[in-house]
């Protein structure tokens, strides 16, 4: 077994030198995992998966969409991802009791229009497989500038209101009484998440988008004492999933995206096993 | 400390969809004055705060907190909620959650500045808990967790100070150190506390509203079983308690 292993890893690193498309791979499963690494933290501690994954799934309509008139599908992604968190976050904020209804609709009518444009666009088989679960191997350099600039917002943001995030992600009451503009973060907090979906579509696609956004950094709050290591961990553990999964599965030829799901799975059971363990 | 008014609730009413809250509450509290709220569940307590922080817009009638709008002088408010609103196992240390109170009177991006630090600390210190500084908040009991939310409402430099309930969930030795330290803050703060037990507080507090959804103020001498019976709407045992 660890033979085998052995012999895959090196085949791997070997075709890693030669190949311009697994480099680029690589180069965007660690730009993925930076990104779900620090907005997955957000994601887990203010408990939004649902929500994530709501967004995540109604991209496919704007995906679809952009591929029918023309455009590029990415272009419909952020456009789909924003406006589809905005609508989510007013109707959490105005109308919590309406909230779950609102997202499974959204995630639904998303997809069926997803599903609807791709149909009516030729060759739609290839593209609404690589947008469900994700084709990192087709990666441009075009694409991995987007994903190093989108990353880059996210960061950017994040450091500059890391203070306001954690107040509205800790006790929206406390940070209102501190004059925290807490509707205007709690959106831009949905926004980052919204262009993280996008970001993470490349790698792993939209139905398995919301396993790498809350995974890692539900393991790294295992280990963690505050948000910012949460974020670090993470972003660390998210970066060694993608390239992990993209090396485990180079070999045997198996789908990335899904490989790279079940190795943080795995690994986030076991951590959940520990933790128990430790905590008892 | 001058006796100028700092809350002011003319004629206020707050209704949660049909039920009514509060009515008709004309309440003035003046600075370094230590008001014991005090009546039966559902009775509109934690109404009453809330629509004072600013949290609630009255159905009718006005507030104005230190002369402006109850919205607009939020910041200057210490608050201690009846129940932590935020989950548990939150990954954060006691001093980011003592340091949250300086939002709004710190520098808008990046980091908190020394003298952020420096406050936070010293709030911990005045409540005994600056040895806590560096621990996860879901590590502490019921009455440490209570002094650091104490801390972080006294680390916005406060010239109210409101806490709901905030001995409702622990042991009654330190409910008495708390409410010592409450009385000590006193000194220099004007404070509002919500509680169960009318006959706990008379001994630490100078006046009491009485609320069950109107308001009816006293001395803390004129409390008796008639007053009691009349706000809670059935008779009410008065237990003596002996702070020594």
């Amino acid at each position: 077994m660890y033979m085998l292993w052995s012999i895959g890893m090196t085949e791997f690193f070997t075709a890693v030198t030669q190949h311009h498309f697994l480099q680029y791979a690589l180069a965007a499963g660690l730009l993925a995992g930076l990104g779900c690494g620090v907005i997955g933290s957000y994601v887990v501690v203010k408990r939004i998966g649902f929500l994530a994954g709501g967004i995540a799934h109604s991209v496919l309509g704007g995906m679809g969409a952009a591929l029918f008139f023309g455009f590029s599908p990415t272009t419909g992604a952020f456009v789909t991802a924003i406006i589809a968190a905005l609508i989510i976050g007013m109707v959490t904020l105005h109308s919590k009791e309406k909230e779950d209804t609102l997202i499974a609709a959204l995630w639904a009518t998303g997809m069926a229009a997803g599903i609807i444009f791709i149909a009516k666009t030729p060759g739609y088989n290839t593209e609404l497989m690589s947008y469900l679960f994700g084709n990192i191997l087709m990666v441009s350099r075009h694409e991995l500038w987007l994903m190093t600039a989108l990353d880059l917002l996210v960061l950017l943001l994040v450091g500059l209101f890391y203070k306001q995030f954690l107040a509205v992600s800790f006790d929206e009451e406390f940070a209102t009484l501190r004059g925290v503009p807490v509707t205007a973060f709690y959106l831009l907090l949905l926004v980052l998440v919204a262009v993280t979906v996008v970001l993470l579509i490349q790698v792993v696609g939209l139905i398995l988008v919301i396993a790498l956004l809350t995974l890692p950094a539900a393991i790294a709050g295992h280990y963690t004492r505050t948000l910012a290591g949460m974020m670090l961990l993470g972003a660390l553990l998210g970066m060694g999933f993608t390239a992990g999964g993209l090396a485990i599965a180079y070999t045997p030829d198996l789908p990335p995206g899904a490989v790279i799901i079940l190795l943080a799975g795995l690994f986030y059971i076991l951590s959940l096993l520990l933790y128990k363990l430790r905590t008892r | 400390m001058t006796a100028a008014p700092v809350i002011e609730l003319d004629n206020v009413s707050f209704r949660y969809g049909d039920m009514i809250a509060l009515e008709n509450i004309n309440l003035s509290i003046n600075a370094g004055e230590f008001i014991g709220v005090v009546g039966p569940n559902a009775g509109g307590k934690s109404t009453l705060l809330k629509v004072v922080l600013g949290l609630l817009k009255p159905s009718l009638g006005s507030v104005k907190v230190l002369g402006r709008s109850a919205f607009e002088s939020r910041t200057r408010i210490g608050y201690v909620p009846q129940y932590p609103r935020f989950a548990r196992d939150f990954p954060i240390t006691v001093e980011q959650a003592v340091l949250m109170a300086r939002l709004g009177q710190t520098r808008w991006w990046g980091g908190y500045t020394r003298q952020d630090r420096a406050k936070a600390l010293q709030s911990l210190q005045e409540t005994e808990t600056a040895n806590l500084l560096k621990r996860r908040l879901d590590t502490l009991s019921g009455g440490q967790l209570q002094r650091v939310l104490l801390s972080r409402a006294l680390a916005c430099d406060p010239q109210i100070l409101i806490l709901d309930e905030p001995t409702a969930n622990i042991d009654q030795r330190v409910e008495v150190e708390i409410f010592d330290l409450l009385k000590k803050l006193n000194e220099r703060l004007t404070i509002i506390v919500v509680s169960h037990d009318i006959a706990f507080i008379t001994s630490y507090v100078t006046r009491v509203a009485c609320l069950n959804r109107t308001l009816m103020c006293h001395e803390t001498a004129h409390i008796d079983g008639k007053l009691l019976d009349q706000l809670y709407g059935t008779h009410v045992h008065a237990v003596e308690h002996r702070h020594d």
